[in-house]
């Protein structure tokens, strides 16, 4: 299943790719939740944002999350806006992601891409599948794609063996919560607020309530997001969450430093691996 | 709603079931849906079922009409434009005035209706995004008249081209926010308005202003504006003593279109006509021509034509009227035109400038330069169908807001800039239609074969 281009980084050579539940299901034998990092693919350009994501793999992130860059982000705040805006006008295109998809899998992280619709339509729903399959990709997470409008996506992915991304926020009611999870394969991704990406000074405390009502829901795998962006945070939300979603604080780092010095990111991927590590105390090893 | 297998009444609506104008979404064919964050959903349930029980509530439907009558000035004049019609090769054109209402514009129809709601909901803030600053001057006085919080997101560019308007939703009371990403226009200002609304949902409503986004804000938008073809055909009818045949329409998201045009959508000899503005020609690809220009994608929460690039990447739009300047269109336009019952043309910005001209100088009427797109539609129309067609014309804003634009393109800023259009020459042309039209009143009554006839 792996393309010739992830092989050379691909120990087992031409294994199946690490699927979004391989992971969580290791981390979880682990006695710990899995850190999953954002970052978009094609800034600060292609192979920086490689490069990048390479990174945070070395740095102890367990699942990337590779962005396709949008024109029109309405889910994201000004920092993830700001890259997607650069890696568009540096001309990133949709094949770069598969691409970029191709390069990273084979490194022990899963590979799953974060994309808005349109350019998932645009590329064709089946074409995308089969071609994020072949690269290597565990999957798709889709911020502006509920089930109700996915029936194209959903039979796509069960074609090709992907896994199905969708969100609940602490709005969703229990019939909601129970539709989304009743779709997802892979894990559910718990909106910890009301907004759109971005660092927050304290993850909410409603954050809890929603992962065990999307757990009551019937779902194996609830993973955070939005507003993580600490150690502190990581462990406080890694107590309870399958997986902590990290994106605005590498975006930034990646903003703040200087073009090529990846030190800056990888000391805060450190800083969120070190909160994952004392997530669970008590729990094994 | 409506019903169906309705035999031919007093009002002259033809014995067919009334299909087209039955349509309810969440789809319109092909087009249409929900494409919006899962937190938004529980608010898109809330507004539906908040709406669709207003609906058939005595109560709610009493308040909005004697709002309407008392606070916006329905019902809006048809006007006759003897000398515009002139210039149209006679075709008679009757001009739906909804740029006689409060605030404007058609936009106030819209706005008191989801202020409503608002109210309903027990919502204490609303927000919305402008792109001439009609919108947001409509929303901004409800928000006043209903005592509600209020911002309005507006892309920075057109806060530069409409700052008039930015002004007075200031006086009202509103939060105006200059929108600085993107193209800086309408489809940056809805992505802001959107940001703001999944973060305060609880507490806030976005009054949207068009027939586009998720369901039930297509839906809901039109039956809020159909009030003006529900007037139009019936002033039509007493006026002309039959349905016109053709109603046209400007379109950027395309509200004041589907206003006039649903009561005319069971009635297949009235031809629908919605203007996309063209701006500097579709061929140049600087246009905002969605339907002409565009293919099926989703934007703004709902599938239907957008202008965007091979990987889905919206284009960004153009236009000289800020009204128009959107990339998108609503669901049911894009579904009108796929069956072939509206027809949308691209009237580029010259036409429209010189439409606004035109009526300005022919009927002492200054239209808003989106209303312009749909006169100068009219004005082609009227010449391929000939001085005995009846044309109704959704004017569906005043062009006070527009004077600075005006007066750039025309050269009249006194900065020795020449300005694109030719003034002097449209005044002769309005000179030729007022001279033809008195002729034809003060020779024609008594003499003409016809009349006779």
């Amino acid at each position: 299943m792996s393309s010739p281009t992830a092989a050379p980084h691909d120990p087992r050579g031409a294994a199946a790719p690490l699927r979004a539940g391989d992971v969580l299901e290791r981390t979880r034998a682990e006695g710990r939740p899995a850190l999953i990092g954002y970052l978009p693919v094609g800034f600060p350009d292609l192979e920086g944002s490689i490069a990048a994501a390479a990174t945070l793999i070395d740095h102890g992130v367990d699942m990337i999350e590779l962005g396709l860059p949008f024109s029109d982000p309405v889910m994201d705040g000004p920092v993830i806006q700001e890259a997607a805006t650069r890696a568009l006008a540096g001309g990133t295109r949709t094949r770069d992601v598969l691409r970029a998809v191709s390069e990273l899998s084979g490194r022990g992280a899963a590979i799953v891409v974060m994309s808005y619709w349109n350019p998932i339509l645009a590329y064709g729903v089946d074409a995308f599948a089969r071609d994020l399959a072949a690269a290597g990709g565990a999957g798709l997470i889709t911020p502006d794609l509920t089930p109700d409008e996915a029936g194209e996506w959903i039979a796509a992915s069960e074609a090709h063996g992907l896994d199905r991304v969708f969100l609940v926020a602490p709005s969703s009611p229990r019939d909601r919560l129970e539709y989304v999870v009743g779709h997802t394969r892979g894990f559910v991704y718990a909106a910890s607020t009301m907004g759109v990406t971005g660092t927050r000074t304290s993850v909410s405390a409603a954050t809890e309530g929603l992962v065990e009502r999307t757990r009551e829901a019937g779902a194996r795998n609830v993973c955070v997001g939005l507003g993580v962006s600490t150690g502190e945070q990581a462990a406080e939300v890694g107590a309870y969450a399958d997986g902590v979603i990290v994106g605005s604080a590498f975006v930034r780092a990646l903003l703040e430093a200087e073009p090529g010095d990846l030190a800056p990111l990888a000391a805060v991927a450190d800083d969120l691996r070190a909160g994952i590590d004392r997530a669970r105390p008590g729990a094994r090893p | 709603m409506s019903t169906p297998q309705n035999p031919t009444g007093p009002t002259g609506r033809p014995s067919v079931a009334e299909e087209l104008r039955a349509q309810t979404g969440p789809y319109f064919g092909d087009f249409g849906g929900r494409f919006l964050p899962e937190a938004l959903v529980p608010a898109l349930d809330e507004l539906t079922e908040v709406y669709e029980k207003a609906l058939v509530d005595p109560e709610f439907v009493a308040e909005l009409q004697r709002l309407a009558a008392e606070y916006t000035g329905r019902p809006s004049l048809l006007s006759e434009a003897p000398r515009f019609s002139e210039l149209a090769g006679g075709a008679r054109i009757l001009l739906k005035r909804e740029d006689l209402n409060h605030t404007g514009s058609h936009k106030i129809n819209n706005v008191l209706g989801q202020a409503l709601l608002t109210r309903r909901m027990g919502k204490t803030r609303v927000i919305a995004e402008t792109g001439a600053g009609q919108h947001g001057v409509a929303t901004a006085t409800a928000a006043a008249l209903f005592g509600l919080d209020c911002t309005i997101y507006m892309g920075e560019e057109d806060t530069q081209r409409q700052a008039l308007n930015v002004a007075r939703m200031r006086l009202l009371g509103a939060e105006v926010v200059p929108v600085t990403h993107g193209s800086r226009t309408l489809k940056d200002a809805i992505n802001e308005a959107f940001r703001d609304w999944v973060t305060n949902v609880a507490t806030t409503h976005y009054l949207l202003g068009t027939v586009a986004g998720p369901h039930p804000f297509p839906v809901m938008v039109r039956n809020f504006h159909r009030i003006i073809g529900e007037e139009a055909r019936s002033q039509v009818l007493e006026r002309a003593g039959r349905l016109p045949d053709a109603a046209v329409a400007c379109v950027g998201g395309g509200s004041n279109a589907m206003g006039l045009f649903h009561a005319f959508l069971d009635d297949p000899e009235v031809r629908l006509l919605g203007c996309e503005a063209g701006g500097d020609g579709v061929a140049t690809g600087r246009h905002s021509a969605t339907i002409g220009g565009g293919r099926p994608g989703v934007l703004h929460g709902a599938r239907s034509m957008v202008m965007q690039d091979e990987d889905g990447q919206t284009i960004e739009s153009h236009s000289v009227s800020a009204g128009l300047d959107y990339p998108s269109v609503g669901p049911e336009h894009a579904w009108l035109a796929d069956i072939g019952r509206a027809e949308y043309r691209a009237v580029d910005d010259d036409a429209a400038m010189e439409a606004f001209a035109l009526l300005s100088m022919t009927e002492g009427i200054m239209p808003a330069l989106e209303s312009a797109h749909a006169l100068a539609g009219a004005l082609e129309l009227g010449r391929e169908l000939g001085p005995d067609a009846v044309i109704v014309v959704c004017l569906s804003g005043r062009g006070d807001k527009d004077v600075h634009t005006a007066s750039s393109w025309f050269g009249l800023l006194g900065d020795e800039e020449p300005g694109r259009g030719d003034l002097q020459a449209l005044r002769a042309r309005a000179r030729e239609a007022l001279a033809a039209t008195e002729a034809r009143t003060v020779a024609a009554r008594p003499t003409t074969p016809e009349e006779m006839a």
